[in-house]
């Protein structure tokens, strides 16, 4: 700690900072453009320039950049001192000689850090008389707006595209005053974190395009805290909303999850909730024998007289739905009739993996763990597709082990161009052995493509080395055995390792090998943590609720003789093969489907009821770590679109069953998955109840600023309506309600007075770049004990071996369509892979196939024909397949393909 | 007590004084061109919109009677996709006409808007549109804008250099 | 048989004369109000805007007649009953021309005193019923204004019966045949001025209902006909003290060339432009104001009034 004089105040410091950056966490208004808390300070922008003193004696000063100075014991700085003032000033009027006239048109204009710092810095009045430089814009894709002529140059961007986010295509270009930010020509950013641009760049050069087509300023949108629903990674969202659709979604700092960012996927994926195949009304299969719009209460009377026989009912829940929806089925059907929804691999491997964390040493890592970790040993993920943010925290990882450099010669690390200087090319040890080449391998030490097995067997090895008791591989190569000592002395070296893998190939061995090798690590007292990878929201959250999967559910149907299928918000048809479904949800008199989206699944069904996206419902959902997080409805819509827990509670009131009586509140729900469900335990501590205030008064779900609510709806009816209550969350609909600093998992909207962007999280914040103010919400539900004996797994697979006429085909992820809400959204469909077969060069050379040939490709019966790509970076006689994107429905990977 | 009689004597005295009610609707009063009344939209000296979907309007109401929806056209332009007014509810304080960048929103001398039917006063779009530039004259926002239209590539703005080359070291 | 179709008519052309009095007051209030303050007033319905009156009674009549929930609700019916009870009785004893009289009492004034003081109880059980604190303080204003008035309004009238030496209207007015009381009685009359205008709370002595401190006070709970029989009872208050001044100081129906009943009339109607002149012309006092004058001031006067009076009247006899 360190004391420092600012304006003749007294402030007790954390001297490891800079001075901006402690005047920022004590709420004095400095302004600034180049410094972020995330990218540390490079002072370029001469913007947050302050008078320092030498001593009391001193009283001429000197003007110093705040953001380059160490807040060190003592020292005596003034921001209010006039010239100090008047150089910032005339700083902004330098900038602002080029800047448009734009602000109108300008999609930044109202949450821009520009104007907030014009303003804050008291320039009113354009002196300069000549004329504007201008800039031709580049086209960057479907997802980020270019408009350079707004640029102030503050290198922002350049520094979170290329040093933070490792991205290549993207620089800046020209000399002096005709500095360019952009591409070497026009073309689609392949950065997975480009948008990020939107939130880092003080102004509007970048700016969110899919929001362009609806636009909307910040503070008319209505907003909720929400958890991104496209990945097991469970990033801290802000879901706005205007005029009855979700218009953006931003990021919402949460600094052991996401922290200042969010992958694309996250960002842009949310237009399924607007999409044209939403089902906005109840459906109901008509004597004709197709599916109609009906009545809710012709609907809810046919369930009531099905669900009134409640003995023959199964229910499959949905890794997509809420823990609360997905324990409601449970308990309504039972716990021996109710599946989770996951495939068969799926299940048996989140299986494994909740045992592996629960029982396990090794603890799973948040993001920010991961972030902090100085050696990454990556089995079989491939991350930036699978898991996305988790890529940009493990990217973070390969600085940690050079940053002892930099401690060493006593640079601060928030000195960001020294600390580079330091670090040149140097990166942590970082491992990857995977099927095909991935995105990370840019930043890895070594890569290891190999089938699962082989990958595995590299595991097994690595473990073995590391800890004697370790099972050990026979017949392991030379190569891989040198490979393996690599990684492991690597490993053993590092004060906290990381041990990355997942259930994306479906690899049993995988996970227990990457379980040994965590276990063989935490032996030497460390801090060693495992991350698993899983695909999708509530993944976590059914595993830990348990249940069979939908291939338990196919093979008992016939048995149990029932005659009801309850089926929450999943399409089967991509858990299973085609033919098992249909025979499956033939054998029933009713399949009752409660979904937001038409899919092959609804399409069979005999009910179908619409349940709510996180637009319009609120749950919990449990992310890979095992936290769980709670998103809140973001707006209040008139069609009856509810969760599929509300449905089940309205149809078997309707049958006379009282199961759910208590349930008229989401808080009853979690109260029951509370006291019902151990493995869920401490799932109320998420958020708040509905029933938290302050001061008398619930959160506000809009702005202060809230524009239009006596205009919005006066086309249907002049008068006007009371606004609806929210019986779920601590929220209003409106901007009545409590707007300040709200506990941390209500945070819906980040504004302080002056800071109308972003860059208001500062007030939000403990510490700056640390944790939320009454600390990061969500709550962890895995915690290992301590002191568990780990007896390793020893299933070694035996060496891969190829055949000659047929490839082992693995599934390959691709962050723009595997998901399957995301691919909703036509620009998110612009940027999907088409189909295709992946192959290795030598492969390909044998069987006469160039790149972009189409051979028939056969799998498990199924003929397809995709074009051939060529890969150097798979090995042989392994091929593989994108899945979930259109056109390889009900392609079931990993499985042996003839070509 | 005398006061009492001389204020009686006095307001007595006005019974022969002049009217000043003016018979409304025989009789008009003169409105001044700057009197707020009926909100209208303009249109620029080109004849096309002037109003860009700022949303400046619709926050600076304190009222909040402006509702209104941004849209892109295909050359560049951005427009309300719809515009509506609550005349039910607007206090004709004019502060959407101080907020508006582009002098598009305009309160005009006319406040003969009464009706029978509360829901006649909503006004959308088509009702609020004029064909004229209404009381500020020649002003066009885009030729001071930076941002490129149809017609307008970069630099070809009022003050505005031509394009920068990136390539070029040339000062 | 005929004296008694007589009465009859009589008594109802006095009552349906009054009511339309009442209502036209509306309008000739409104009127004259707007010609004090350089207006035209109500010009639009009929000639001079007369059928105003009766677009107002339309309107009075159709609109919601609401008791609040949370009103005593049997006395807030029965309250706006009493006060045009009370004016309406009242009446009864005020002779407009020589044998045109509702109720030719010997003890008429004493009785116009006792019927009017009952007029209380109609503002004070209004506020109380509506059980509202600014009604029930419009009420209790009412209550302490009226007492404290009701003194001297009664003492101020000592002297006419003094020199006429009788209750009964008809002898007053006949006394007055030579010579109006108001010369010899000036002091009485301003007197007795005053506290009718406090009697029948018009502005500028409106406590009871003073809209800027008490928004309307008694009868702010009061809609539709109910609050229609509180006007017409404050309309046909004025009038009723407009009839007395004139036939207690005014000479009543005397008068030259013209009949007896058009004096009366002509005379009334000159009182009542005078109470709207006030109204239009003089702010309402502070209520303290209002009471120390009445005790302190005009209650004093009144008794020397009387003591003056019966002095001369004995000196003389």
């Amino acid at each position: 700690m360190a004391t420092i004089y600012v304006d003749g105040k007294t402030y007790e410091v954390n001297h490891v900072n800079n001075l901006l950056h402690e005047c920022l966490q004590k709420g004095i208004d400095i302004p600034y453009f180049c410094w972020h808390p995330a990218m540390g300070s490079v002072g370029s922008c001469r913007q947050c320039a302050v008078k320092q003193y030498k001593d009391e004696n001193d009283a001429t000063g000197q003007i110093v950049m705040s953001c380059m100075v160490p807040a060190t014991d003592g020292t005596k700085i003034s921001v209010d001192d006039p010239e100090a003032a008047a150089f910032r000033k005339s700083v902004i009027e330098w900038l602002m000689t080029n800047h448009p006239h734009d602000c109108p048109i300008c999609d930044e204009g109202g949450e821009c850090h520009l104007q907030d710092m014009t303003v804050m810095t008291g320039h009113a009045y354009r002196r300069f008389r000549f004329k504007k430089k201008t800039y031709i814009n580049q086209y960057l894709g479907p997802l980020i707006n270019h408009e350079m002529n707004r640029c102030i140059q503050c290198y922002r961007c350049v520094r979170f595209y290329k040093d933070y986010a490792h991205g290549d295509d993207f620089d800046v270009f020209g000399a002096h005053n005709h500095v360019y930010f952009g591409r070497h020509e026009d073309g689609v950013l392949q950065n997975e974190f480009s948008g990020n641009l939107v939130e880092v760049c003080p102004t509007g050069v970048f700016t969110d395009k899919t929001l362009k087509q609806h636009y909307t300023r910040k503070w008319d949108m209505t907003t909720a805290p929400s958890i991104c629903t496209h990945c097991g990674v469970g990033c801290n969202t802000i879901g706005a909303e205007r005029y009855g659709g979700v218009r953006r979604i931003l990021n919402r700092y949460n600094g052991q999850v996401n922290g200042y960012f969010l992958c694309d996927r996250g960002r842009y994926g949310y237009d399924y909730v607007n999409s044209a195949h939403r089902i906005r009304t109840p459906m109901r299969r008509k004597s004709n024998g197709e599916l109609g719009t009906a009545s809710k209460d012709d609907v809810i009377g046919n369930l009531k007289n099905i669900l009134a026989r409640k003995k023959k009912v199964i229910g499959i829940g949905s890794p997509r739905a809420s823990v609360e929806s997905n324990f409601a089925l449970k308990k309504f059907v039972g716990a021996d009739k109710y599946y989770t929804g996951l495939s068969d691999t799926a299940s048996k491997l989140v299986e494994q993996v909740i045992g592996i964390l629960k029982n396990g040493p090794v603890r799973s890592p948040s993001l920010k763990d991961i972030r902090e970790s100085d050696a990454v040993f990556i089995l079989g993920e491939d991350v930036t597709n699978t898991a996305p943010m988790m890529a940009l925290a493990l990217r973070q990882s390969v600085r940690q082990a050079p940053l002892k450099l930099v401690d060493m010669v006593k640079i601060p690390r928030w000195h960001e161009y020294a600390v580079q200087d330091v670090i040149q090319q140097r990166k942590g040890p970082f491992f990857i052995a995977g099927v095909a080449g991935t995105k990370l391998d840019d930043i890895a030490t070594r890569t290891y493509y190999a089938e699962p097995d082989d990958i595995a067997r590299l595991g097994y090895a690595v473990a073995h080395l590391l800890d004697n008791n370790a099972p050990a591989v026979k017949k392991l190569d030379e190569e891989i055995r040198q490979l393996a000592e690599e990684i492991a002395q690597a490993l053993s070296k590092a004060e906290r390792p990381l041990i990355v893998s997942g259930i994306s190939l479906g690899s049993e061995v995988i996970i227990h090998a990457a379980a040994n090798v965590a276990a063989s690590l935490s032996k030497e007292q460390k801090r060693t943590n495992i991350s698993y990878i899983v695909p999708e929201a509530n993944t976590m959250g059914v595993g830990l609720l348990g249940g069979g999967s939908v291939g338990d559910a196919i093979r008992s149907a016939r048995e149990k003789k029932a005659d009801t299928v309850i089926i929450f918000e999943n399409d089967l048809y991509r858990r299973a093969n085609k033919e098992s479904v249909d025979t499956f949800l033939k054998q029933f008199e009713n399949v009752i489907v409660i979904d937001y989206l038409k899919n092959n699944t609804t399409e069979k069904a005999t009910v179908v009821l619409p349940a709510g996206t996180f637009g319009e419902t609120g749950g919990t959902f449990v992310n890979y770590e095992g936290r769980a997080q709670r998103y809140f409805q973001v707006y209040y819509q008139k069609d009856e679109l509810k969760e599929s827990w509300r449905w089940l509670r309205e149809a078997t009131m309707a049958a006379g069953h009282n199961d759910f009586k208590e349930w008229d509140n989401l808080d009853a729900v979690v109260g029951a998955v509370n006291r019902e469900a151990a493995a869920l335990r401490n799932i109320n501590v998420a958020a708040p109840t509905s029933r938290f205030s302050i001061s008398g008064m619930k959160m506000s779900r809009s702005s202060a600023r809230y524009s239009g609510r006596t205009a919005i709806r006066a086309h249907e009816n002049v008068h006007e309506q009371k606004p609806p209550d929210d019986p779920d969350a601590p929220f209003t609909f409106t901007m009545e309600g409590f707007s300040g600093l709200k506990p941390p998992a209500l945070n819906n909207l980040f504004w302080a007075p002056r800071w109308n962007s972003v860059q208001s999280l500062t007030r939000f914040q403990e510490e700056i770049g640390g944790p939320l103010r009454g600390g990061d919400p969500g709550v962890r539900l895995i915690e290992p004990p301590g002191n568990i004996s780990f007896s390793f797994f020893t299933d070694i697979p035996a060496a891969f071996e190829k055949r000659d006429d047929e490839f082992y085909t693995v599934p390959v992820y691709h962050i723009f369509g595997s998901d399957e809400l995301s691919i909703q959204a036509s620009w998110i469909q612009e940027l999907t892979a088409k189909p295709y077969i992946l192959l290795n060069r030598r492969d390909a050379e044998t069987k006469k196939l160039n790149a972009g040939d189409e051979p028939d490709v056969q799998l498990s019966g199924v003929t397809l024909k995709l074009p051939v790509k060529i890969s150097d970076a798979i090995p042989q006689g392994v091929a593989g397949m994108p899945v979930g994107i259109p056109g390889m429905d009900n392609v079931l990977l990993p499985g042996w393909v003839k070509i | 007590m005398i006061s009492i009689l001389k204020s009686l004597w006095y307001v007595f005295l006005h019974m022969f004084r002049k009217r000043v009610t003016v018979q409304y609707p025989e009789e008009k009063n003169y409105l001044p061109p700057r009197w707020r009344g009926r909100i209208v939209l303009t249109r620029d000296p080109d004849g096309e919109e002037r109003c860009v979907a700022c949303y400046l309007c619709a926050v600076a109401c304190p009222v909040d009677c402006i509702a209104l929806d941004a849209a892109e056209a295909d050359d560049g332009r951005r427009y309300p996709d719809f515009f509506r007014i609550n005349f039910s509810r607007c206090i004709y304080c004019g502060y959407c006409e101080e907020a508006c960048p582009t002098y598009a929103i305009q309160l005009i001398p006319d406040f003969e808007m009464a009706e029978y039917d509360r829901q006649n006063m909503v006004y959308e779009k088509e009702h609020l549109l004029i064909n004229g530039e209404g009381k500020y004259h020649g002003y066009n926002f885009y030729k001071y804008a930076g941002l490129e239209i149809k017609g307008k590539a970069k630099g070809e703005g009022i003050d505005e250099e031509k394009p920068i080359d990136p390539k070029s070291l040339m000062p | 048989m005929s004296e008694t179709l007589q009465h009859i008519v009589i008594v109802f052309g006095i009552l349906f004369g009054l009511l339309t009095l009442a209502a036209g007051l509306i309008w000739i209030e409104r009127r004259l109000l707007a010609l004090w303050q350089n207006r035209y007033g109500p010009n639009r319905v009929g000639p001079f805007g007369i059928f105003i009156v009766l677009a107002d009674m339309i309107k009075i009549f159709f609109k919601e007649d609401w008791i609040p929930p949370f009103a005593d609700k049997k006395v807030f019916v029965i309250a706006p009953t009493i006060i045009m009870l009370t004016v309406l009785l009242s009446w009864a004893i005020v002779p407009v021309a020589p044998g045109v009289v509702v109720l030719d009492l010997h003890i008429g004034i004493l009785f116009f005193l006792a019927i009017s003081s009952i007029g209380i109880y109609s503002t004070v059980l209004a506020g109380w019923a509506s059980n509202n604190k600014y009604s029930l303080l419009g009420g209790m204003r009412m209550s302490a204004q009226m007492f404290s008035y009701e003194v001297f309004m009664g003492l101020s009238l000592m002297g006419v019966v003094i020199m006429a030496g009788s209750f009964n209207l008809s002898d007053i007015v006949n006394a007055q045949e030579n010579m109006w009381f108001v010369l010899p009685q000036f002091l009485g009359f301003v007197i007795f001025f005053i506290a009718g205008l406090a009697e029948s709370h018009r502005l500028p002595f409106d406590m009871p209902e003073a809209e800027s401190e008490l928004i309307a006070g008694f009868h702010s709970e009061y809609s539709g006909m109910k609050f229609g029989m509180f006007f017409v009872g404050e309309y046909v208050g004025v009038t009723l003290i407009s009839a007395m001044i004139v036939t207690l100081f005014f000479g009543g129906w005397h008068g030259p060339v013209l009949p007896p009943f058009v004096w009366f009339f002509l005379k009334m109607m000159f009182f009542i432009c005078l109470f709207i002149l006030l109204r239009a012309a003089l702010p309402r006092p502070r209520y303290d104001q209002l009471l120390s004058y009445g005790w302190k001031i005009l209650l004093p006067l009144a008794l020397l009034n009387i003591l003056v009076t019966g002095a001369i009247v004995l000196a003389i006899e």
